[in-house]
């Protein structure tokens, strides 16, 4: 991908991503959310992660983002009210963002080897989606199928959350 | 050129984001959002990693497949986390962290 299609994508990411953080209106935040995650897809693909994009779209983008749309429209949160803002917190809040930026980029510009260019690769005529699907079943074969059985008692457990009586 | 430390600065600044929004917002929703964009800065940069670690002109795929993990776990964490948001606010009649005090030592 071309630097001026990274940067693009890069800034609409960080652009979007720091409006979920900025505005005050929940489903704005939902929206910005959803913008923002396909500009991260759009960086998987940039890095040769095909099925990882095309996944982050339709898990995240589609799936999770309807699920906090419908529970932000459910539960009918309106534009939150001003209210008298913490001062220390919000002070402790952004030096700790500051050093947690100051230690970020103190690491990437020591780290030396992530400077060199990408390597070329050749997936040769499979393709991404044959390499990834031959690693998951066969060497990560029993954590995918523990995964399955998390979302499985995940989703037992919502339909017990939701019921009107917990006992 | 792109280089990993790009990404990787990315990443961070993603994390950082989502950091300053779990720090800074009082709205339990605009938080669980807040901890999507950090697990997904995170996934990021192991996909960069991955990337970055050619072996016999194939990517490191084990970090795409813990990516794809990642993904998964927090879909999951997901349906809970916003299941106890609305038993929670069919309690409370709120969102808002400073009503949620139960717990606070």
């Amino acid at each position: 991908m071309s630097p001026l299609l990274f940067w693009i994508f890069v800034a609409i990411m960080l652009f979007f991503g720091g409006m979920v953080v900025l505005n005050r209106n929940p489903v704005a935040s939902a929206l910005s959310l959803v913008l923002s995650f396909l500009a991260l897809a759009a960086l998987y693909v940039s890095l040769d992660a095909y099925f990882l994009g095309v996944i982050q779209v339709l898990v995240y983008a589609g799936a999770v983002m309807v699920l906090f749309l419908f529970i932000i429209m459910l539960l009918d949160l309106r534009a939150e009210s001003r209210r008298r803002v913490n001062f220390p917190a919000v002070c402790g809040g952004f030096v700790v963002i500051l050093l947690f930026i100051a230690v970020l980029s103190d690491v990437s510009l020591r780290f030396q080897g992530g400077n060199a260019k990408f390597q070329a690769i050749a997936q040769g005529p499979q393709g991404d989606v044959w390499h990834v699907g031959m690693v998951l079943f066969q060497q990560y074969n029993i954590p995918l199928q523990v995964v399955g059985t998390l979302i499985l008692v995940a989703s037992i457990g919502v339909v017990i959350l939701s019921k009107r009586e917990l006992k | 050129m792109v280089t990993l430390n790009d990404y990787l600065i990315a990443s961070g600044i993603l994390f950082a984001i989502g950091f300053a929004g779990v720090l800074l917002r009082r709205n339990v929703i605009i938080i669980f959002m807040a901890l999507e964009l950090m697990l997904n800065a995170a996934n990021l940069s192991l996909i960069g990693f991955a990337r970055y670690n050619v072996h016999d002109g194939l990517p490191d795929y084990n970090g795409q497949v813990l990516a794809f993990f990642i993904i998964t776990v927090a879909a999951a964490e997901v349906t809970v986390g916003l299941a106890i948001i609305v038993a929670l606010f069919r309690a409370r009649q709120t969102t808002h962290i400073e009503d949620i005090n139960t717990l606070k030592f």
